[in-house]
């Protein structure tokens, strides 16, 4: 069966709250972007789950590969000195 | 709701045989990841029959969903007031919406929306048994909430916790929503059993009487005559069997029948001392066979309904296409 009529993926990102970052929250399908953004209101915000939403065209999304996951996350694993824990101050002053 | 897929299925012969040394390397790994409880991606690689596995049981969850509109549907326009109408609407606009959280979900796994509606339209995939029951009266809207939908809710909870990820996090959501359904159905029924008259409390026995047993089978065949159980479990898709869930359900439903003030149809229904269970009848598992064979009160009419929807539509989806090209062409033009 063609997919060729399909309507195109959209990736849905939803802001909960003013200050806070859009989050993604699912995809749907959607004619255009104006359509798109009408139906990540009604499938995503029924309850006053957003205050904001994105749509992206999922085919415009440039991913990691997990296959490269190691390469790409591992290597800041031995890092620990970049983490504020790894120095032992004296008592007096560790609420730095 | 609604994950008989493994049960239903048939079996597609056994494992096929590892080809190369990577493949079986691949399978390690991802026999690692399941048993250190890790969540599979989209994208990682999965062994065929894993993928195989979900794609059914994600896209005839997702059926299920998108069928169960309809029963309930049916009684939209004759809610008895205002407050009922809003309550149900937004019942089945939640329904509406799992079915197309579960249907992004299942397409990750490679599959096109197009495709499974396909698979359903032709009656190659199947929904839940439960759906091809009639609503016969207005009790059975608030019955379905109490009963199917807490019994879904029973199934639902543990695939929060499924291996593959896009499918849990769906499930998350849904559960979050699902429990307004539920104390909706009940509530509805508790002002028919607390301030109706007769025949309403009539009606809403009635209706728990039909759905009672349907509802059992929702869980699924017992455990010794559940095959692929085994694997679901093995693969992180299941999380508990179909005997312990069912019996979780009965222990549950029990008290909220007797605060509601109905009778549950089942002679041998009693408490258990040494158990600490409800233990219940022997369930008609002919009758669940004939309706997932296709031979229920309302599989023809619940498909056709579907099938004409789809059709009908066909030419609204065409129309938004047309015009987002042609809007597509107009920017490029300009």
């Amino acid at each position: 069966m063609s997919t060729e009529n399909e309507w195109p993926l959209w990736e849905v990102f939803v802001r909960t709250k003013a200050g806070l970052d859009h989050k993604h929250c699912g995809s749907l399908h959607a004619a255009d972007a104006r359509m798109a953004v009408q139906m990540a209101r009604d499938v995503y915000t029924r309850r006053q789950e957003g205050s904001s939403v994105w749509v992206v065209r999922s085919d415009q999304i440039v991913a990691s590969d997990p296959g490269d996951k190691d390469m790409l996350f591992d290597p800041a694993e031995d890092k620990v000195y970049r983490h504020p824990t790894f120095y032992k101050l004296p008592d007096s002053v560790d609420q730095m | 709701m609604y994950t008989q897929a493994m049960d239903t299925m048939r079996e597609e012969g056994g494992q096929p045989a590892l080809r190369t040394a990577e493949e079986a390397a691949l399978q390690q790994r991802f026999d690692n990841r399941i048993d250190a409880g890790d969540f599979i991606e989209a994208k990682d690689w999965m062994p065929d029959n894993y993928r195989k596995t979900l794609l059914r049981q994600i896209s005839q969850h997702a059926h299920s969903e998108i069928v169960g509109m309809l029963p309930e549907g049916n009684w939209i326009t004759r809610a008895p007031t205002l407050k009922r109408k809003a309550i149900l609407l937004a019942k089945v606009q939640d329904e509406g919406g799992h079915g197309l959280y579960l249907y992004a979900a299942a397409e990750t796994l490679g599959q096109s929306r197009d495709q499974m509606l396909d698979s359903l339209h032709s009656g190659k995939a199947k929904y839940s048994s439960i759906f091809n029951y009639p609503t016969l009266t207005w009790a059975d809207v608030g019955t379905i909430g109490w009963l199917v939908d807490g019994a879904a809710i029973m199934n639902q909870v543990p695939i929060c916790r499924c291996s593959y990820a896009p499918y849990a996090r769906a499930m998350i959501r849904i559960c979050r929503e699902e429990s307004f359904h539920q104390r909706q159905g009940y509530d509805s029924l508790l002002a028919m059993m607390q301030n109706g008259t007769e025949a309403q409390k009539a009606m809403v026995q009635d209706a728990v009487n039909r759905w009672w047993w349907p509802c059992l089978m929702m869980f699924g065949p017992p455990d010794d005559q559940s095959p692929n159980s085994a694997q679901g479990m093995r693969w992180g898709i299941k999380r508990v069997s179909n005997d312990t869930l069912r019996q979780k359900f009965v222990d549950a439903t029990v008290q909220q029948a007797q605060v509601l003030g109905v009778s549950l149809p089942d002679p041998d229904l009693r408490w258990n001392e040494a158990t600490q269970h409800w233990d219940f009848g022997t369930i008609d598992w002919s009758e669940f066979w004939r309706v997932v064979g296709g031979e229920g009160p309302c599989n023809r009419e619940r498909l056709a309904m579907r099938v004409a929807a789809w059709e009908e539509g066909e030419w609204v989806r065409e129309a938004a296409l047309a015009h987002s090209r042609k809007q597509a062409r107009k920017e490029k033009a300009a």
